[in-house]
């Protein structure tokens, strides 16, 4: 189990079963193919999206997914609630 | 196999003048509505059973990036119901999902209307579905289609994403067409602090005010790989700190008769004041990006919003004292 301290991005490598799918969609490159298993080649690259856990067959990856978006943040903190949520739809394009 | 079926729409790869008015006016963040694409089945060229399916969200940039980057192929374009928000930010969201996307190929009947049973989703798209849960609900294969709309000629010519293909490329282009729709978010507030200045100490501090702000708004998403810090905060300070020179030592240089005293406490209320508010603009600009991390950015809240506020606090009180002491002087 390797375990990061910059996120929380958490792989068992003992349930992969090589399909490299967590390769396919992660676009940051964290996941590498190794010999019998993929490993985890940058793991400080993470963005904690959550498509690797979501497409993992064996569920041996874990990650707390979220947005990375500190206006989101700071307004679930400034307004009590407890999972911060995307919250531009009505004007931007960013989300 | 049939072709004909009453919920297939057809449409075309060529963006028409109007196309590209809607994706100015969406880029502006105006005319909202105009935004989405009826959700549902869309027949491109002349698709046939054995032409590929790519899915897409109903939001207008998205299905129209799909569709002219499939010029000259012959497809179907599967549209989910994401509430007229892209991929990347709906898969986020759950609407681009495996529920809307199982659902969708039933609604639409695709399995009558195509021999394949394989859908190709942008690779974007797999934050929000699961590949082998569609796949045993819909008995469609999901494949991943690269990143970028543009490289699916090349995808389909190699029959797979290379790498490049894969990773997130956060390029100028990209960047930049995110500055209208944050600036309409921002420039509001900025004018407001920029006339609040300009009432409190004059047209130099409303114009480092704005110059800050256009540091934060424009400059960091601008610069943002070649300003040398891994923080968005620092990268906004470093900006914002730019702007603050520039504006004290036009201060120092400004003589308003309030001796070496008065100019020094101007000086610095700039150099204390501006530089917080290209940072909380740059940490806000997280949001927009794809390389963003939720613990990354929750930790540079806590370490910098408190930074941010007691800077500006003392800017604004050493302007005022500075202020106070200059007219009861004149």
């Amino acid at each position: 189990m390797a375990e990061t301290k910059t996120n929380t991005l958490e792989y068992d490598e003992a349930l992969c079963n090589d399909c490299g799918m967590c390769m396919t969609v992660c676009p940051h490159g964290v996941f590498a193919d190794g010999e019998r298993s993929v490993y985890l080649a940058d793991p400080d690259a993470c963005m904690e999206c959550g498509a690797c856990a979501l497409n993992c067959p064996r569920g041996a990856i874990k990650v707390d997914s979220g947005v990375g978006c500190a206006a989101a943040m700071m307004i679930a903190a400034l307004t009590g609630r407890k999972e911060p949520v995307c919250g531009c739809e009505s004007g931007g394009a960013c989300c | 196999m049939e072709e004909k079926s009453p919920d297939i729409r057809q449409t075309v790869p060529d963006l028409t003048v109007h196309d590209h008015l809607v994706h100015l006016a969406a880029r502006l963040g105006a005319k909202r509505n105009d935004w989405r694409v009826e959700p549902g089945l869309y027949r491109l060229g002349g698709a046939g059973p054995s032409s590929p399916v790519f899915v897409t969200a109903n939001y207008r940039l998205s299905f129209d990036a799909l569709r002219s980057a499939l010029s000259g192929i012959d497809a179907y374009i599967l549209v989910l119901d994401t509430d007229g928000i892209n991929v990347w930010c709906a898969a986020g969201k759950g609407t681009f999902g495996t529920d809307e996307l199982v659902s969708r190929i039933e609604s639409t009947g695709l399995a009558d209307v195509v021999e394949g049973r394989v859908v190709i989703v942008p690779q974007l798209g797999a934050t929000g579905v699961s590949a082998h849960e569609a796949r045993m609900r819909s008995g469609f294969k999901v494949e991943y289609g690269p990143i970028r709309a543009e490289d699916l000629p090349g995808f389909l010519r190699e029959g797979r994403a290379t790498p490049q293909m894969r990773r997130i490329r956060f390029d100028f282009k990209d960047r930049i067409v995110l500055v209208p729709v944050e600036a309409t978010q921002g420039l509001p507030a900025a004018a407001a602090l920029s006339l609040g200045a300009y009432f409190l100490d004059g047209p130099l501090a409303a114009a480092g005010l704005l110059g800050a702000a256009v540091a934060g708004l424009v400059g960091v998403p601008a610069l943002l790989p070649y300003l040398p810090a891994k923080d968005y905060s620092v990268k906004g300070f470093m900006l914002g700190g730019a702007v603050a020179v520039a504006a004290a030592s036009a201060s120092l240089l400004d003589d308003n008769g309030s001796g070496v005293p008065g100019k020094a406490a101007r000086a610095a209320s700039y150099m204390l004041g501006l530089p917080p508010l290209s940072a909380f603009i740059a940490l806000n600009f997280t949001g927009a990006t794809p390389c963003t991390s939720p613990s990354g950015v929750r930790r540079e809240i806590y370490r910098y919003v408190p930074v941010m506020a007691g800077m500006a606090l003392a800017g604004v009180i050493l302007n005022a004292a500075q202020r106070i002491a200059r007219t009861r002087k004149g």
